[in-house]
């Protein structure tokens, strides 16, 4: 047996088809992303006429006066914000409600839990006007928490799922011994289900963060103030603006994509897995 | 005695501490979800027999009135027809080029890890990002597409100001943006396929074709299912996507029932009106994530 066969998969196809295709495929993909950083580099008239190409003139200035400029950094600061917060309280509320779920039994747990777990069913979307209401009668419109404090309520439901199955494999006799030892459970979850628990924290945290750094539709609806946008919603507002001026649109989508590739590119590994994982899903 | 006392009152004080935990650590996430999930899902149903701009409290009662106009309404049945495209688009062209892909790149082959991650960097860039590269893509004077299709000799389109072919041109994107999630969970669940089940298959004479479908496919049912699922929950949610592009336009071509939502509930403040679209999303999507588990339970 070479070691070809060895991982040889159903496919037997000579290595040029693969690789052609591969190829073919990539550039699809790879063609708009590629137009679009290039596009940040070229003047409107050049775009015109080529905007395929490497730029004739490299044009620095579309990219530097949107670096320079406040509107930038402060939508990349709200969105930071907003999902920092999200991570935070969504971490704290699900880790809690799931070591309940998976290590107490008391009358009526299942029932609660199912009872969260209906959160995975529907998106936020189809109660987004009632929840325009709620927080519009709360006094949190036009503030960081009208974006939070809903995505919290909705990431609750994938979050203690997750979490929850991660705890019941932690052994029962460990917090049988524990409980034996008068250590009790608070006590417990802080200094042995926690310290355990690192992956599926980084795996929860990476998927809600990517969430709230993408969401679009719940700042949309309850935020009015350019000033605390995040930067969906700036981007949208700029290319308003700018919507002839195509290669500052292009450049302005870069730079915001830019944080996105970044982290991918670090955090390969955590974020294949974390956006992947909803597959353990029920 | 006394070892049973002591036994006694451990567990009692164990006991305690069960209470104690559960009155401590639920009430953060249930009061959460009560009040921005499971209430607000409540009202919407409540609202949708009213007509309501959403100032003081929904008082005219209208009955059915909603979904009646609902039903009756030319974009709101563009939007559920549009929805099912999307979805059909998603099984029958994402799945499989997805599928195609990770059985390329699920071997130990030079470059795939490379391959699969340009495959998975559209799933990782926003909507809204995505939508202005490809709306950037479409422009008819300044986009990939006009001076392909001049270069080709033919009059530049603007796909996307083009009723007919708008659609067609987000179910592009669709599939570009998506189909590396797919491949990812393909081929995660194609390396879990020993491979001595492909070798034994060759020895008895099995054909490439046979191996796939005997071999492969069977053995990726669960997961296969399951993108499934992904793929329709997803296109039912279509939303972030289309607003860069068309915002549902031009005239209401391109709607699906989020944007649909959107345009006629949300930025007309017809609370009534727009909590019974969010209704009919929720129904929908209930009624598909129970059918779902049903299919997954009888063959899972």
């Amino acid at each position: 047996m070479t070691d070809g066969a060895r991982y040889d998969t159903a496919v037997t196809m000579s290595p040029l088809l693969r690789y052609a295709i591969l190829l073919l495929v990539a550039g699809l993909v790879l063609v708009p992303l590629v137009a679009t950083v290039l596009g940040g580099f070229k003047s409107l008239g050049e775009l015109r006429v080529n905007p395929f190409g490497l730029p004739a003139q490299w044009e620095w200035g579309n990219y530097w006066s949107i670096v320079s400029g406040a509107r930038y950094w402060q939508l990349l600061w709200n969105s930071l914000i907003v999902a920092t917060l999200t991570v935070a309280l969504t971490l704290i509320a699900s880790a809690m409600a799931a070591f309940v779920f998976a290590h107490v039994r008391f009358f009526g747990s299942t029932f609660l839990l199912r009872y969260l777990l209906i959160g995975l069913m529907f998106p936020a979307a189809a109660a987004i006007l009632p929840l325009f209401i709620k927080v519009r009668d709360l006094g949190l419109l036009d503030t960081y928490w009208a974006v939070v404090l809903p995505q919290v309520a909705f990431g609750l439901a994938m979050s203690i799922l997750l979490f929850r199955n991660f705890f019941r494999q932690i052994p029962a006799e460990l917090l049988d011994a524990a409980l034996i030892d008068g250590c009790g459970y608070i006590r417990f979850f802080r200094y042995v289900t926690l310290p355990l628990s690192r992956p599926i924290i980084a795996t929860v945290g990476v998927i809600v963060f990517v969430h709230s750094w993408n969401n679009y539709l719940l700042p949309l609806v309850v935020l009015n103030r350019d000033s605390i946008y995040p930067w969906p919603l700036g981007i949208m507002a700029y290319q308003g603006e700018y919507s002839t001026d195509w290669q500052l649109v292009l450049a302005f989508v870069t730079l915001t994509i830019l944080p996105a590739v970044v982290m991918f590119v670090t955090a390969q590994k955590y974020l294949v897995a974390g956006l992947t994982a909803g597959a353990v899903k029920g | 005695m006394f070892a049973s006392l002591a036994a006694w009152h451990r567990r009692a004080w164990a006991m305690d501490g069960r209470f104690a935990v559960a009155l401590l650590f639920l009430p953060p996430a249930l009061f959460l979800f009560t009040l921005f999930v499971a209430l607000p899902m409540g009202e919407a149903a409540w609202y949708s027999f009213y007509n309501w701009n959403g100032y003081g409290t929904p008082e005219t009662f209208v009955g059915l009135k909603n979904y009646e106009l609902l039903l009756q309404n030319r974009p709101f049945r563009i939007a559920l027809v549009n929805n099912l495209l999307i979805i059909a688009v998603s099984l029958l062209i994402q799945l499989p080029l997805a599928l195609a892909m990770a059985v390329l790149l699920a071997d130990r082959i030079r470059g795939a890890v490379v391959f699969r991650m340009i495959f998975f960097v559209p799933f990782v860039l926003a909507e809204i990002a995505a939508g202005l590269i490809w709306r950037f893509v479409y422009d008819g004077d300044y986009g990939l597409v006009a001076k392909t299709a001049s270069a080709l000799g033919f009059e530049p389109p603007y796909l996307l100001a083009d009723r007919e072919l708008a659609m067609y041109a987000i179910l592009v994107v669709v599939v570009w943006k998506y189909f590396g999630f797919h491949m990812m969970l393909y081929i995660a669940s194609l390396q879990q396929i020993d491979p001595n089940l492909y070798e034994a298959a060759r020895i008895d004479g099995a054909t490439g074709r046979q191996i796939f479908t005997q071999v492969t496919l069977p053995l990726l049912g669960p997961t296969i299912r399951l993108s499934v699922f992904f793929a329709v929950l997803g296109s039912i949610q279509l939303f972030d996507l289309i607003m860069p592009l068309t915002k549902g336009g031009p005239s209401d071509s391109t709607q699906t029932l989020v944007t649909y939502l959107y345009s006629y509930g949300v930025t007309r403040m017809r609370i009534g009106f727009g909590s019974a679209v969010g209704v009919i999303l929720f129904t929908i999507c209930v009624v598909f994530a129970f059918g779902y588990s049903r299919i997954r339970t009888r063959y899972d």
